[in-house]
């Protein structure tokens, strides 16, 4: 596959959040990537949703894929948080394998362990929020860190409370999330994901399933983050203006494939592809 | 009817409740076990829970209970004590058509709070604990308590191991003193006490486990009361949405 992009210019000194195939050096830990996707295919039934994808992104970055539904994002963030398989191809997270080990040379199917151990480095953000129901906020947010990286509650709670405080619903902690309105579920199910110190996060299209008053103020929380925080981010969204505002690079899918990628200003200003237009004259 | 015969039939009903206890408690274990098991992603406990499900639902209770008690002395040399023998057979039963309801339980939690499990990297065992099974307990209570119901009333055939149940005595009685109606008139008021005593403390375990979930319990039965309930989550719904929170 091609892409016709030269990388992003926006930072100096970096190296291009998302890259063409063939310009970054095979192997592995090289520091300069974060994430990287190799070959990757993914098809559910006769329907193709990935088709021999690469891609990689750089740490601290902020890439926004950007599309037409079915195009394949939502399922890019999907196979980072390994819950669905990829049929071909590999991904890397961090240098390592996510869903294969090298045993013996070879590469083979990792087994859930393995996986585990690398997933510790990723966070997601839902669009349904999935807060656990039987879990007040407080315990939503400690859960994960005390049985999962064996935090002391006491540290997973002071933890929580500086997370709920950037959240902004600390008057919020003692609620159960039916307790919530959709915008406040969003930001638990954030400071949720944050709480894992994780170096990924994604965000599958957060606010898509918000009341439109709601939207802003998750948004803020997130550009927010992005500009203070040196986490990566990988975002499926269909909010363009926060696309803009927060990324380092814009990956425009079609059929499976990136068509094009770039730094904001240039896709959203002048795009090169036809369908890239096409996509952005509907939405913005 | 003589004092005697009476007192009899009642401590026939502490024997029954004595056998429902027991049974439920291991037919409980075995509804978790093989439930969860059913769910599992190592094909070997899936087959192995299915068979026991097919066999135990697909054969009688009764029978299994004349097994224990009159052919594994033949075979082993070794004999049960009836009550154990009529637990197990009651248990391992019933814990057959729980392990159902354990299923379906389990199956009824949104797949998406699994998805938000892996993506907290929780161990698999993790999420079932923490995660899937306090939302799946609730939605089993009721029938949970169907199923209790059943095995009070299948309690009545461990009367044919001779073991001195309320039924049992209720059979001696009529044997005794001839007086059908009377006594099968008692016995059945009595199954319905105890049935009826069940019910009350699911429901009790119900409210909580729903409580415990956030969903508001309903505080007194009846339908009017069951429509303030509905109203008052309405206004406090639009009241989130309308951002006065």
């Amino acid at each position: 596959m091609s892409t016709d992009s030269t990388g992003p210019t926006g930072s100096p000194g970096s190296t291009p959040a998302a890259s063409t195939p063939g310009r970054s050096t095979p192997g592995s830990g090289n520091g300069a990537e974060l994430i990287r996707f190799d070959k990757v295919t993914k098809r559910f039934g006769s329907n193709t949703v990935l088709d021999d994808l690469d891609f990689t992104v750089a740490p601290g970055k902020h890439v926004t894929l950007i599309g037409p539904s079915g195009s394949g994002k939502t399922t890019i963030l999907r196979l980072l948080m390994t819950l669905v398989k990829p049929d071909e191809g590999t991904i890397r997270v961090d240098g390592e394998y996510l869903t294969h080990e090298e045993k013996g040379g070879r590469l083979v199917p990792a087994g859930e362990k393995h996986t585990r151990e690398i997933r510790k480095k990723i966070g997601m953000v839902f669009q349904q929020f999935n807060l656990f129901p039987n879990m007040k906020v407080l315990q939503n947010i400690t859960e994960a860190p005390v049985h999962v990286l064996g935090l002391g509650r006491d540290e997973a709670e002071e933890r929580a409370r500086e997370l709920v405080e950037l959240v902004g619903l600390t008057e919020c902690l003692d609620r159960y999330p039916t307790q919530l309105s959709g915008g406040q579920q969003q930001r638990v199910a954030i400071a949720r994901a944050l709480a894992m110190r994780p170096q990924v996060l994604l965000l599958d299209e957060v606010t898509s399933a918000l009341d439109p008053e709601l939207v802003a103020g998750v948004l803020d929380l997130l550009r927010d983050i992005a500009h203070t925080t040196d986490i990566t981010m990988l975002c499926v969204t269909h909010e363009m203006g926060f696309a803009r505002d927060i990324s380092d690079d814009v990956l425009m899918f079609d059929a499976g494939r990136v068509i094009e990628s770039g730094p904001p200003e240039k896709i959203f200003s002048e795009p090169e592809n036809e369908r890239t237009r096409e996509f952005l004259s509907a939405v913005l | 009817m003589t004092a005697e015969l009476w007192e009899a039939i009642f401590k026939g009903i502490w024997i029954t409740v004595q056998l429902t206890v027991y049974s439920a408690a291991l037919g409980a274990v075995v509804a978790f076990a093989v439930g969860t098991a059913r769910t599992s992603r190592h094909w070997i406990l899936r087959f192995l829970s299915g068979f026991y499900v097919a066999v135990f639902r697909g054969t009688s209770a009764l029978v299994f209970m004349f097994w224990l008690f009159f052919v594994v002395p033949l075979a082993f040399g070794w004999q049960f004590v009836p009550m154990w023998a009529a637990t197990l057979a009651l248990g391992l039963t019933y814990g057959a058509y729980g392990a159902e309801i354990v299923r379906g339980g389990i199956a009824a939690v949104a797949p998406a709070q699994r998805e938000a499990g892996i993506a907290l990297s929780f161990t698999p065992w993790q999420r079932m604990r923490r995660i899937i099974l306090p939302q799946a307990v609730p939605e089993m209570l009721p029938p949970f308590n169907n199923l209790l119901i059943e095995l009070l009333k299948g309690t009545a055939l461990v009367s044919l191991l001779g073991i001195p149940d309320i039924s049992f005595e209720a059979q001696l009685a009529r044997l005794a003193t001839g007086q059908s109606t009377t006594i099968y008139l008692a016995i059945l008021g009595m199954y319905f006490v105890l049935a009826f005593l069940l019910t009350r403390v699911m429901r009790l375990l119900e409210r909580r486990a729903k409580a415990g979930i956030g969903q508001a319990p309903p505080k007194s039965g009846g339908i009017l009361g069951k429509l303030r309930i509905e109203e008052t989550e309405r206004s406090t719904k639009a009241g989130l949405a309308g951002g006065a929170q």
